[in-house]
């Protein structure tokens, strides 16, 4: 087994691990947080995939893909912080309520 | 597209447009509505007499709209339709003069004659449909459409038989629709095809075949309200007599006995039929239909549901005379298409007459009646000795001809039948009859409407002449039974075609 | 002409939105008029993306001029522009509807608590609708990634927008959900990348073979994608999420967004994947559809409030779609994937028209329990009207787009001989004439002492009824839709791949 195969599982058990932790945690924090280690596990696999490249130079279309990947997740973690925010009344700075 | 082919489309849009038009106006807008119902009635009408010329002469009419790639919108006269749409046609421009009579000052009028328009354009394209999609499609449009009539008074009695007529109506549609899908990837088209289109796939689907008739027969037995399929009906009578008389008395329940008559005669082609050994069942349905409708009308007092029940048992000398399967029964059945509508017609006028004149609902309050009301009185007598099959009278015809059907056949069952109903139908009438013009009054009528006090007429003209004209075509029909324009001589018509004879 | 040719219509029908969705959010004094501009603009880009495919054939497009497999394809066939052409159209209708629902920004100091909504309203359902197009025309694993979670930030923002504490819980849960069906189908795109190392749609049909990673991947995908298209058991976050938005919102999520993950399934698996799916997962979504429609239906019939009722009835009717996959695999051929296909078109219309006339009850009555309503009809005729027009289409009843195709969709199934989706078909119309109907209940009750005075605005009412005409005008003239689907795209057989990006 290679080292890109470890990566690789690494990555699946992340993943794995998240979903678990994000479907039981009760937490809404909690479970943002699950879900930032879900992707993270995903990055994980596509970038372990990069290594495998016939040439023996790594491929940049998966580096392409986790960096648009990191983006998408940061947005994804910020609307979710967003809407926590708006659930908890008087948490926003500047709050009308 | 000749012109012909542009006229079953015609015809279909005489209603449809003007129900459309109707639904927009306000109710302030009274002569509007009332001139655009009987501007539609008359073109419609004058349309039909133009299309029973052609179809007289020879001529043929279609009209086809692509729907799916190997699926037509079919409309299509032939002689059979033409029987179902003149029928329907006529009875519509009276009850459209019943109507405005009938709902004077009442609420929701709009929204009344609109469905009431697209019921008839649902009727009129069940009569002339040229496929049994086509008529499946119509067929369910017409449960939609007089939903909202029976309902229209919004009562929680009303809403319940809504309910009801709803449960009956679309599990009765979803066989039908199960049925002809099933029957499509089977035989392709299943364009009507006088004599029949099944009789090839006899061979290989026999057993496909019979199942898929018992389901169309139950599908559309719903509608002709075959027992043990009839609960709807008698509830459905809460609607407006008006509904009553058009919808229950003609053109739901026809539809149902006018699809049997299809599927029997132009699907499966009735010697493929009898060879399947479908068409027994059927006629025992409907004898037992027959004689269980007459026993609940003799027990009814409330007058719209004693004819309620007996339409349950008359309709379905239309399935019996189909499925006796013999020319001479097929004529007995088919002009009982027309005859029954006729005379069942004038009766509900009557009877909605009878309370919205005085406020008369039930069977025990009609005594004297007959001096109060003569006119009115005479047409339900009419209608009502027509049922019971007293000649010259129209149901005498539709007897005579199923009796003489069943004899040829070597069926006397069917005799027997027909006599115990006759003997019913003298049973549950002539009481009404005795006591309307017999009996004394006695007391007040049960609410007499007064803004009627002063007319010299009995009550309200539009209310007065359409039973008044029925009843007359009710004597007429019967009287001239033998000239080729009457409904019997164009019966015989279509029966050689159907036979091929 | 030839300007017509050569435009990139489809990256433009993906800008517009787009741009249109910065200018909402920098001007939010004109943001609804701005909305309809860039709205009516890109549908004349899709309107005139569908004329190059009939003049051409499915367009191909390269973003910024790379080829594959490095650069980024766009791919339009008939499957394509027909979906972007519902998005347009029923999107129109929706803004058209938002501008009266929405109070103006000038109005903001009246205190309502939809003005926080309406500012950012306009240019996130821009952005959504951007973010529609572009998963719609993208042919390329990853850029689907892309596009759905921008689908699902939008979608997700919208669903919160009325802040009160039920919608951001619904909209909180939806995030979830979404960003779970995200990941999942991009770790099923990593492994495949992994195996195959392309990421076009074209590419890797033609290198996908049979096998353990394939088959993760593949169910990876699925289950991300059934997830945001709720499938049952993955229906429980749609009911509150539709719910709880306000009116357009929920018409939006209910008629396009769910529509968007069952498009990449239909693609995906039919069009990518044939070779590598089995009887077992094919009868596997099959039978969770067929579950779906079922628990669906019972649930959307107990309901108390309208809009839950609406809601439940999406997870039925999305479950009516997944029966493509048994039907397809059996041989079904077009009349399967079609029949799917119309399906969700006419349901995007009947559900939009439905969502926005449950949002003028709501807006007169104050709530939207359906036991209080008695009496709605009299007030709002037309919206009635609307939500029975659209019902029909629901229930799949003649004449509708729900009808033609529930009809290819239990033709197929007849032909494939499979007799329990037969039953699953005929018996979810029944159900769904239970919740139909009680939808409708309060139409025809008379007016009771409550009275619903709020003024509402006619164009809202007639932007309900319009959705529910095409719903209806679907069954109508089905040829030119059914047409364009099947003349760009096969996805019949083995012989699919060809015709895939």
């Amino acid at each position: 087994m290679s080292n890109a195969h470890l990566y690789m599982l690494g990555g699946v058990c992340l993943f794995t691990l998240g979903t678990y932790a994000l479907l039981t945690k009760t937490q809404l924090l909690r479970k943002i947080l699950a879900a930032n280690v879900m992707g993270s596990g995903v990055f994980l696999v596509l970038i372990a995939g990069a290594y495998r490249s016939p040439s023996g130079l790594p491929d940049p279309v998966p580096h392409a893909m986790v960096l648009t990947g990191i983006v998408v997740a940061i947005s994804m973690t910020a609307l979710a912080l967003v809407l926590l925010g708006r659930m908890v009344p008087g948490s926003r700075k500047g709050d009308k309520e | 597209m000749n012109e012909n082919s542009w006229m079953p489309l015609f015809i279909l849009l005489s209603s449809l447009v003007p129900g459309l038009i109707i639904f927009t106006l306000s109710e302030k807008q009274r002569a509007l509505r009332t001139t655009l119902n009987m501007a539609g009635a008359t073109i419609k009408l004058l349309l039909i007499g133009v299309l029973i010329w052609g179809v007289l002469n020879g001529n043929v009419y279609e009209t086809r709209i692509p729907l799916l790639p190997d699926m037509y919108l079919e409309l299509h006269a032939d002689a059979l339709s033409v029987l179902f749409a003149g029928l329907s046609t006529v009875l519509w421009f009276l009850t459209t003069i019943y109507a405005i009579g009938y709902l004077e000052g009442s609420s929701n009028r709009s929204r009344f004659f609109g469905f009431f328009s697209l019921c008839v354009t649902a009727t009129i394209g069940i009569s002339m449909a040229g496929n049994m999609i086509t008529f499946l499609m119509f067929y369910e449009l017409l449960t939609l459409t007089t939903y909202p009539l029976v309902v229209h008074r919004g009562t929680s009695q009303a809403l319940r038989a809504g309910n009801i007529y709803l449960a009956f109506t679309v599990s009765g549609g979803a066989l039908l629709l199960l049925a002809v899908a099933w029957l499509r990837t089977i035989a392709g088209p299943l364009h009507f095809t006088e004599t029949g289109l099944l009789s090839v796939y006899g061979q290989d689907y026999r057993i496909e075949l019979i199942t898929i008739f018992a389901m169309m027969i139950i599908g559309l037995g719903v509608k002709a309200a075959l027992v043990p399929l009839h609960a709807w009906l008698p509830k459905a009578m809460v609607a407006p007599a008006p509904v009553s008389a058009l919808l229950h008395a003609v053109a739901v329940v026809k539809a149902g006995a006018f699809g049997i008559v299809r599927v029997v005669y132009d699907v499966y082609g009735v010697n493929f039929a009898l060879e399947l050994g479908v068409l027994y069942p059927l006629a025992l349905m409907a004898a037992l239909t027959i004689i269980y409708g007459s026993l609940q009308a003799l027990v009814q007092n409330d007058l719209k549901r004693l004819l309620a029940y007996s339409t349950v048992s008359q309709v379905s000398y239309i399935a019996l005379g189909t499925a006796i399967a013999g020319p001479v029964a097929t004529i007995g059945g088919l002009v009982h298409l027309v005859h029954q509508g006729l005379m069942k017609i004038t009766l509900f006028f009557c009877a909605g007459n009878f309370a919205e004149t005085l406020g008369i609902h039930k069977v025990s309050e009609m005594n004297g009646l007959g001096r109060r009301m003569p006119w009115t009185m005479a047409a339900f007598s009419l209608g009502a000795l027509g049922m019971i099959g007293v000649p010259p009278l129209a149901g005498f015809i539709s007897k005579w001809y199923l009796g003489s059907g069943a004899m040829v056949n070597g069926q006397l069952w069917v005799v027997v039948v027909l006599v115990l109903s006759t003997v019913l139908n003298a049973a549950y009438f002539l009481p009404v009859l005795y006591r309307a013009w017999f009996l004394p009054q006695e007391g007040p009528w049960p609410e007499e409407h007064s803004q009627l006090h002063g007319s010299r007429l009995e009550t309200h003209w539009m209310l007065l002449i359409p039973p008044l004209v029925t009843a007359a075509l009710t004597l007429g029909v019967g009287l001239f039974a033998n000239s080729s324009i009457s409904p019997l001589g164009w019966v015989r018509l279509i029966t050689f075609r159907e036979y091929g004879l | 002409m030839s300007l017509i040719l050569t435009v990139p219509w489809m990256a433009w029908s993906i800008l517009l939105p787009l741009g249109g969705a910065v200018a909402t959010f920098l001007s939010r004094r004109y943001a609804s008029r701005l909305t309809l501009l860039f709205g009516m603009a890109t549908a004349v880009c899709v309107g005139a993306l569908g004329w190059q495919l009939a003049l051409k054939g499915p367009q191909r497009h390269h973003i910024g001029g790379w080829q594959v497999p490095v650069g980024i394809d766009l791919y339009a066939d008939g499957l394509a522009v027909l979906m972007l052409a519902v998005t347009a159209l029923v999107g129109l209708l929706i803004s058209f509807y938002a501008t009266a629902y929405f109070p103006k920004a000038g109005q903001e100091e009246t205190g309502d608590q939809n003005v926080a909504s309406s500012v950012y309203f306009w240019p996130l359902w821009l952005f959504l609708w951007g973010a529609l197009n572009a998963l719609f025309l993208s042919a390329d694993l990853f850029n689907i990634y892309v596009t759905l979670e921008l689908l699902g930030l939008s979608a997700v923002a919208l669903s919160g927008l009325s802040g009160k504490a039920e919608a951001l819980s619904a909209a909180m849960r939806y995030l979830f959900v979404s960003m779970i069906g995200s990941l999942s189908y991009l770790l099923g795109v990593a492994l495949l990348y992994n195996m195959y190392g392309v990421l076009d749609l074209g590419l890797l049909a033609s290198e996908v073979r049979p096998g353990p990673t394939s088959q993760a991947a593949l169910a990876l995908i699925t289950v991300g994608l059934a997830l945001k298209t709720a499938l049952f058991p993955f229906h429980f976050w749609l009911p509150p999420a539709h719910a709880n938005a306000p009116a357009p919102v929920s018409a939006l999520l209910s008629a396009l967004v769910v529509k968007a993950s069952f498009y990449l399934l239909l693609r995906l698996w039919l069009g990518v994947f044939p070779t590598v799916i089995n009887t077992t997962a094919v009868d596997l979504l099959g039978f969770l559809g067929a579950l779906a429609i079922i628990w669906g239906s019972i649930q959307a019939f107990r309901q108390r409030r309208l809009k839950l009722l609406v809601a439940y009835s999406t997870v039925a009717q999305l479950g009516y779609l997944f029966l493509v996959f048994p039907l397809v695999l059996r041989g079904g051929d077009f009349t399967a994937w079609g029949g799917s296909a119309y399906l969700a078109v006419s349901h995007a219309f009947a559900k939009a028209s439905i969502f926005l006339a449950s949002g003028i009850i709501m807006h007169v009555a104050g709530h939207d329990r359906i036991d209080e309503l008695a009496g709605i009809g009299q007030r709002l005729p037309v919206t009635m009207f609307a939500l029975a027009l659209a019902g029909v289409s629901l229930l799949g009843l003649p004449p509708s787009g729900g009808f033609i195709a529930k009809w290819m969709l239990l033709n197929a199934a007849l032909i494939t001989g499979q007799w329990w989706l037969v039953a699953v078909i005929i018996l979810g119309g029944l159900l769904a004439a239970g919740y139909v109907f009680r939808m409708l209940a309060h139409s025809f009750t008379p007016a009771t002492w409550i009275s619903f005075e709020q003024p509402v605005a006619r164009r809202m009412e007639w932007s309900a009824f319009a959705l529910a005409a095409v719903a209806i005008a679907l069954g109508l003239v089905a040829e030119p839709p059914l047409t364009l689907l099947q003349s760009s795209t096969s996805f019949a057989g083995p012989g699919l791949r060809e015709m895939i990006p």
